[in-house]
């Protein structure tokens, strides 16, 4: 199938058809290790949220977090994925410094997921991308390298990280462009925040992507020698990264030469790929299963409650707010893209506004202010919940307030914290909705003006408007254009002339 | 009066928790042993003995109030030296108790000093601790047996009433049967290996050596049940004393199965004699004997070989100079950090398991040694199962020899690793296993049968060991120290 | 099976051993010698035996997901460190070979 590709790839895509798997690991937001009772919280000081297991000391042994597994059956459910009802612990064997046990529990023929798909088309346009398999497994400590004209001479070791569970997420050699990958993460990054299994926070580390990378002539079944590009950290590196890996492999290849297996880093600030040395590597991983723990089961009632309670998936969310709320396919892109403001607008519908008053007031002023302030949504609710912007809403729907007062009140609510009918009437911005009151001002308006009122009643609409205009100018603004319209067209028509 | 370290540990916390006795001066008679025999037999490695007299004078209770022990170095300790008889811990002092440790301190016992063993509990013959070898007190030009062996040596002269070992594949009861003691060797995951220094994480068991059954049930007890650090504890772990006989009658209506297939040939004619004094006094107490049929051992020393190496060379990757331990000097990168690190800090026999495993589980190998050796595993297991179906326990050796001389098998690791060849079934299955002494040969070295039995059978095993024990009778015969022996 | 000393020299670069030539060549000898020795497993017919990893059928449940706090303090962990700056585990700097 041809997907859509960026300009960078499109000369070798002409040629060769790029075939890509994505290796993600999600960082799982539990409270505490994947095998120990250690804090799972970034940003602590190094080396302070340890014991002897995650240490890798002599004589402890890993004990299984019960939450770690919930969170796997929940994505396996969000993806229709199949759920073991036993999977096997297994040792990954290598050295490395940040690995506290020079080995990784990791899992291995025997995962607790295989199969489903992750959707990663358009509406209308399903593009389900299949998984292979999502496992557990813990993660490493974190190693801080000298810099290269640094003072230092060693490198700095933290395990403040070791032992947090992930899951790994491995996709079918499936996906066909780098913007494919990039639509792969962007979807995926939603989906786990909204199963609430982790922040999804790139920057943290914690989604962190490896590509699998190779070319074939299109229409070819046999895939090409693949690469591996390791440590992408964020969805811009993945997408780069592997528009490099692609022309890398095509210049290679168009030049007559073949690609070689290998693993990749790639840097993102200077969009270069470096081949990692491995000549001390001979990989060889020497899985056996882990002694230590026991096999993993999960019974039938565990994963039906994965299922019952999981949460409003992005396509579900999409086909509510279209169908049911009646919200323009636009409004629904962009409110769905952030699951917190969805959820705010969720809640200001749920105050009682309309869902398209709602949506216009989130979509609007509430994006604008939240950018502006440099707030979440979260934040910002403290400051105007979701019921303060509904009955602002209701009071432009009441006619109490302007489309373009209205503004104004929120503005306004801002600093404010009373109800907005209040403040727009502190602040003098209601409407004047009184026909007694308007109407004395109507006939001091004639009277000022007889002869655009004798040319309305010659026949020129136009003058009409000179005289609303009028009307507004002395009320302020503040007049209810529908009322006063109806007012002065009543009198122009009662007062004979002169 | 009989001297505090010739004394029963259910004695001695009866006393101390009566008033009868004090801690400390039940302390220092098993110290004054150690200070007597450990010159000759160099059973013990490091030593906290302010620790322990804070500990006995501070009026122990339980039911070990104030019993003196010593733990094999592989055991972690709190604030005291764990090296695993090996360099590249040599300086590692743990931040924690194993499960068991803490178990036995709030039980009221007293831990003093750790004993020697072979390096991370792999040898039979404790000529592989980087820190020498221990000797056997009954004759000190012989071995006392491995890995355990310090422990052994400890608590056969009296310098703890009690000792722990650990076992992989016959490392308790094996040099209790070459030191005239009492082992046990448990079911797999009723002893907590949290504090256990890993070798062969699904065969180790943490096993206690007594000078007698009572004692050894006794101690077992207090260790054993399920611990929220390892998961590899059974649920229905625990062990209670309560209705367990350990009369001389206790054995009565039991019966017993002898792998008569296995114990023709090849075996050591002192050997054959225990075996058949054992049959026999067994016999008088009661017991039925049968005869019954196991797969040849030596297909458990293969299989042993394999999966327990291939466990160990995952185990002993942490040890790398990073994080605790030896670093070797002049590693200025960190591939020669680790090799060098690895091979100054590890001995021979170390180093040999650890490139078999390796080797056994590394690409286009696993099938065929790992993995069959799996297979296998589970074979022995059903040949024991089967084997046991209609006995409470097997009757069998524990070593095919008594205590061979120091150097004997040191060149030859396959004749040392053979001299495991009778107690390596039961940790391949995770079943119980009992040593039980069973008089001396002629030359005055001791002989000792193993009780084996069903998982969580050590009830029985206890009672037909006390039934043997006392049918054998007689006066426990004590190792005596000849005059300028001390080295 | 015979194990050479190139085999000894690949699994010790595994297993991360520095050896000796004197090792290398003693080692390959010994390792023969014990596979030649667990080569009887074959006679066992073992083609349609399952594997048995772990001896126990019954094991403890997971444990709740409850952090507490670090039983080991920094200063208490970095203490048995042959290398460290009181902050941090320290290593040769590694420049040359990146985690596979
Ligand atoms: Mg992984
Ligand atoms: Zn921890």
């Amino acid at each position: 199938m041809t997907a859509p590709v960026t300009g960078r790839e499109k000369r070798a895509v002409l040629a060769w058809e790029p075939v890509i798997g994505l290796e993600v690991h999600i960082q799982l937001r539990t409270e505490s290790k994947l095998f120990c009772p250690c804090a799972n919280r970034f940003g602590a000081e190094p080396n302070t949220l340890i014991c002897p297991v995650c240490l890798g000391l002599p004589g402890s042994l890993p004990v299984m977090n019960a939450r770690a597994v919930d969170y796997a059956l929940r994505l396996a459910s969000a993806l229709g994925a199949q759920v073991h009802r036993r999977s096997i612990f297994a040792r990954k064997n290598y050295f490395y410094p940040d690995m506290p046990k020079n080995y990784q529990i990791s899992q291995y023929d025997e995962p607790i997921v295989t199969g489903g798909t992750l959707d990663i088309g358009e509406r209308g346009a399903p593009r389900p991308v299949p998984i292979h398999r999502c496992h557990l497994e813990e993660d490493t400590g974190k190693s801080f390298h000298p810099e290269r004209q640094g003072d230092r001479r060693e490198t700095r070791v933290d395990f403040n990280r070791a032992g947090v569970p992930l899951i790994e997420m491995v996709s079918e050699p499936a996906l066909a462009s780098s913007e494919e990958a990039y639509r792969y993460l962007t979807r995926l990054r939603q989906l786990v925040r909204v199963l609430g299994i982790t922040d999804g926070d790139m920057e943290k580390g914690s989604l962190r992507c490896d590509a699998n990378v190779s070319l074939r002539r299109p229409g070819d079944s046999a895939l090409g020698v693949k690469t591996e590009i390791k440590n992408l950290n964020s969805i811009r590196a993945v997408e780069r990264g592997i528009q490099a890996e692609i022309r890398r492999q095509a210049a290679i290849l168009d030049g007559g030469g073949k690609v070689e297996q290998c693993t990749l880093l790639y840097d993102v600030d200077h969009d270069v790929l470096q081949i990692m040395r491995s000549k001390e590597f001979a990989h060889d991983y020497r899985y056996f299963p882990e002694p230590d723990l026991p096999p993993l089961e999960v019974s039938e009632s565990q994963i039906e409650d994965a299922r019952r309670t999981l949460p409003e998936l992005p396509a579900q969310r999409v086909e509510r707010f279209e169908h049911q709320l009646g919200l323009p396919a636009y409004d629904v892109d962009v409110l769905v893209a952030d699951y917190d403001v969805a959820d705010y607008f969720e809640r200001v519908v749920a105050a009682g506004a309309e869902p398209k008053a709602a949506s216009n007031w989130v979509m609007g002023e509430v994006a604008r202010a939240t950018k502006e302030r440099g707030e979440s949504i979260d934040e910002f609710a403290k400051i105007v919940p979701p019921a303060r912007l509904a009955a602002l809403a209701d009071l432009a729907k009441r006619g109490l307030v302007s489309g373009h007062l209205a503004k104004e009140v929120f503005e306004a609510m801002l600093v404010d914290p009373g109800e907005p009918e209040s403040v727009a009437r502190a602040r003098g911005l209601v409407q004047e909705s009184d026909p007694g009151a308007l109407r004395v001002v109507v006939e001091q308006i004639l009277a000022a003006n007889p002869g655009p009122a004798e040319e309305f009643r010659g026949g020129k609409e136009k003058a009409f408007g000179f005289l609303l205009g009028q009307l507004m100018r002395a009320t302020g603004g503040k007049a209810n254009p529908q009322v006063a319209r109806d007012l002065l067209r009543e009198a122009l028509e009662k007062t004979p002339s002169p | 009066m009989i001297p505090h370290w010739k004394r029963s540990a259910a004695e001695l916390a009866g006393d101390v928790s009566a008033g009868r006795a004090d801690a400390v001066e039940i302390l220092d008679a098993h110290r004054a042993q150690a200070a007597r025999w450990d010159p000759a037999v160099h059973a013990l490695l490091g030593r906290d003995d302010e620790a322990a007299r804070r500990v006995a004078s501070s009026r122990p209770q339980g039911p070990l109030a104030g019993v003196p022990f010593i733990a094999k170095d592989n055991l972690c300790t709190r604030g005291l030296r764990t090296t695993c008889g090996s360099r590249i811990l040599e300086p590692y002092v743990p931040p924690y108790d194993a499960t068991v440790i803490a178990r036995l301190r709030a039980a009221g016992a007293v831990l003093y000093a750790k004993a020697n063993c072979d390096e991370f509990a792999m040898g039979s013959s404790m000529e592989n601790s980087a820190f020498g070898p221990s000797r056997n007190p009954y004759d000190l030009e012989r071995v006392p047996g491995g890995s355990s062996g310090g422990s052994a040596v400890a608590t056969a002269t009296g310098m703890g009433t009690f000792a722990l070992g650990s076992e992989t594949g016959g490392s308790v009861r094996q040099p209790a049967s070459f030191t005239n003691l009492v082992g046990l060797k448990p079911t797999y995951g009723r002893l907590s290996r949290y504090g256990l220094v890993a070798f062969g994480s699904s065969l180790d068991q943490v096993g206690v050596f007594a000078r007698s059954v009572a004692d050894c049930a006794l101690v077992f007890s207090v260790m054993a049940g399920p611990d929220e650090n390892d998961m590899t504890t059974r649920p229905d772990g625990a062990f209670s004393l309560d209705g367990l006989d350990v009369s001389a009658r206790a054995g009565k209506g039991l019966a017993i199965g002898v792998p008569r297939n296995i114990l023709a040939e090849g075996l050591h004619p002192e050997v054959q004699a225990a075996q058949a004094r054992a049959e026999e006094a067994l016999g008088r107490a009661g017991v039925r004997v049968k005869e019954v049929h196991l797969v040849p051992p030596a297909a458990c020393v293969a299989t042993y070989y394999l999966l327990a190496t291939a466990e160990a060379s995952s185990n002993l990757a942490r040890f790398d100079g990073v994080r605790y331990g030896f670093r070797a000097q002049l590693a200025d990168d960190l591939l020669s950090l680790y090799t060098k690190t690895r091979g100054q800090g590890f001995g021979s026999e170390v180093k040999r398991r650890i490139l078999l495993g390796t080797f056994a589980l590394s690409a286009g190998y696993y099938d065929a040694y790992y993995r069959k050796a799996l297979q296998a595993r589970r074979r022995i297991r059903s040949d024991l199962h089967a084997a046991l179906s209609g006995v409470d326990a097997l009757l069998l050796p524990t070593a095919p020899t008594p205590a061979f001389r120091l150097g004997e098998k040191a060149t030859d690791p396959l004749a040392m690793y053979l001299s495991d060849i009778f107690t390596i079934g039961a940790n391949l299955a995770g079943i119980p296993a009992l040593n039980v002494p069973c008089g001396f040969t002629a030359d005055g070295l001791p002989v000792g049968m193993q009780l084996v039995g069903p998982a969580q059978g050590e009830g029985t095993l206890f009672r037909l060991g006390a039934a043997l024990e006392s049918a054998l009778g007689g006066e426990r015969r004590w190792p005596e120290l000849a005059v300028g022996a001390a080295s | 099976m015979t194990i050479d000393k190139d085999t000894v020299r690949h699994v010790a670069l595994l297993a991360r051993l520095e050896l000796s030539e004197a090792e290398l060549e003693r080692y390959a000898r010994e390792l023969s010698a014990v596979l030649d020795y667990v080569a009887q497993l074959d006679a066992l017919g073992l083609e349609h035996e399952e594997p048995l990893a772990q001896v126990n059928d019954e094991f403890a449940k997971a444990r709740e997901d409850r952090a507490r706090p670090a039983p080991l303090s920094r200063a208490e962990a970095l203490s048995q460190a042959p290398a460290q700056d009181g902050t941090y585990f320290l290593v040769p700097p590694v420049v040359e070979y990146l985690e596979p």
